[in-house]
């Protein structure tokens, strides 16, 4: 990985460009696992203005890129190099079938730090835990709710 | 009202595996979720590194390996060489030349276990192997377990649906149990905890096993892998994710 940066520079702006569409397509009030900071954005293809860490509102349209759910394009709105909006251009969501895959099989992350007790959890995922330290693991706790 | 499910608890490999299949009891799934647990116990006894007679001892000690054993056999070897070719060796089942594909086995066996309740039947099976989950049909919700509060979580991952595992390691319940393979030391600057997600908890779990040998290489690491998302906690409590599905 460490011989090929340019191609995991790709990798990384493919990724936020999916995950970006699916952000805004999907989970408007969620945080889908995966989104990265706004300063990895995609290159631009496209720009209105002077390129740079210029000041002043400008647009930028990123790549299309092929995902497992169908093709993805995101335009973008910067200010200076603050993200203020971002649009699809293209989402996998265009029939009801890819619309429907999208909706069943795509997770969302939660980043909060919430009280497991309260949280009304399934199960918890933590560091491999021992037979002894799972005595007082949180799942544990589950497991006992469930007996 | 809780819907109706099934649920277990087995102890072996030396942790604790909790399984729950939300659906209707059958017979049937009476039955799967018995084979379940036997296929468990079952790797224990072919993979253990502490048992005198598994299949891992006596491929360490030269001694001939059951028949009967053999293609599970190859498949670890397999599955092993693939995690060290991928990882650049971060991931190693070779360390210091003994055979312990341990850091692999166990998600194997969750991702094998969940897959057999899910082909008996069960639309909806979360199997949880020592913290590690493999995940069939949803909506599901799964608590990233704060590795610097406990009692808390960091994180909530909500699958809807489909396959999911979601792997984590770091040294906040066990102390540090992972070592670089390529220094023989102990991950510098690495996250206090790093979850791994992806349709397959083998690959999720060897993923976030050989990425917390990486230190502060881990997120970007993880984020120029395909197929797969990340999630980790610093240890100021800062969090960060990479990667996408």
């Amino acid at each position: 990985m460490r011989a090929h940066p340019v191609r995991r520079t790709a990798l990384t702006c493919a990724a936020t460009v999916t995950v970006t569409v699916l952000a805004l397509s999907l989970k408007p009030h969620h945080q889908p696992v995966g989104t990265l900071p706004p300063t990895t954005a995609p290159a631009p293809s496209s720009s209105a203005g002077a390129g740079g860490a210029s000041s002043g509102v400008r647009t930028v349209t990123g790549p299309t890129v092929q995902t497992r759910y169908g093709p993805v394009q995101v335009e973008l709105t910067l200010d200076g190099s603050r993200i203020t909006a971002a649009r699809a251009v293209q989402s996998p969501g265009g029939d009801p079938r890819s619309r429907q895959i999208n909706a069943s099989a795509v997770p969302a992350l939660i980043k909060e730090t919430v009280q497991a007790q309260s949280a009304h959890l399934d199960t918890v995922s933590g560091a491999t835990y021992t037979s002894e330290g799972y005595i007082g693991s949180l799942q544990s706790a589950l497991d006992q709710a469930r007996a | 009202m809780r819907e109706p499910e099934l649920h277990r608890v087995v102890h072996t490999m030396g942790t604790v595996f909790s399984c729950t299949v939300r659906v209707e009891p059958t017979p049937r799934l009476r039955r799967a979720l018995d084979e379940a647990e036997s296929l468990l116990h079952h790797v224990d006894e072919v993979f253990s590194p502490f048992r005198p007679d598994s299949a891992v001892t006596r491929v360490r000690h030269g001694r001939p390996v059951p028949r009967q054993w053999q293609p599970e056999l190859s498949e670890i070897v397999t599955l092993c060489a693939d995690a060290h070719r991928r990882t650049g060796g971060a991931f190693s089942a070779w360390h210091s030349g003994v055979f312990d594909p341990t850091g692999l086995v166990k998600g194997w066996a969750v991702e094998r276990a969940a897959l057999l309740l899910h082909e008996a039947g069960a639309e909806r099976v979360c199997l949880n192997g020592g913290g590690d989950v493999q995940l069939y049909g949803g909506p599901w919700r799964v608590g990233i377990a704060h590795p610097l509060r406990p009692g808390f979580c960091a994180a909530v991952v909500e699958s809807p649906g489909g396959p999911l595992g979601i792997a984590t390691s770091g040294p906040s319940e066990r102390g540090c149990h992972i070592i670089d393979p390529r220094t023989g030391l102990p991950p510098a600057n690495g996250p206090a905890s790093l979850t791994v997600t992806g349709p397959s908890l083998t690959e999720a779990d060897m993923l976030a096993t050989a990425a917390s040998c990486m230190g502060s290489e881990a997120r970007g690491w993880l984020g120029a892998q395909q197929g797969v998302a990340a999630f980790g906690v610093m240890p100021d409590e800062q969090t960060w994710s990479a990667g996408a599905f």
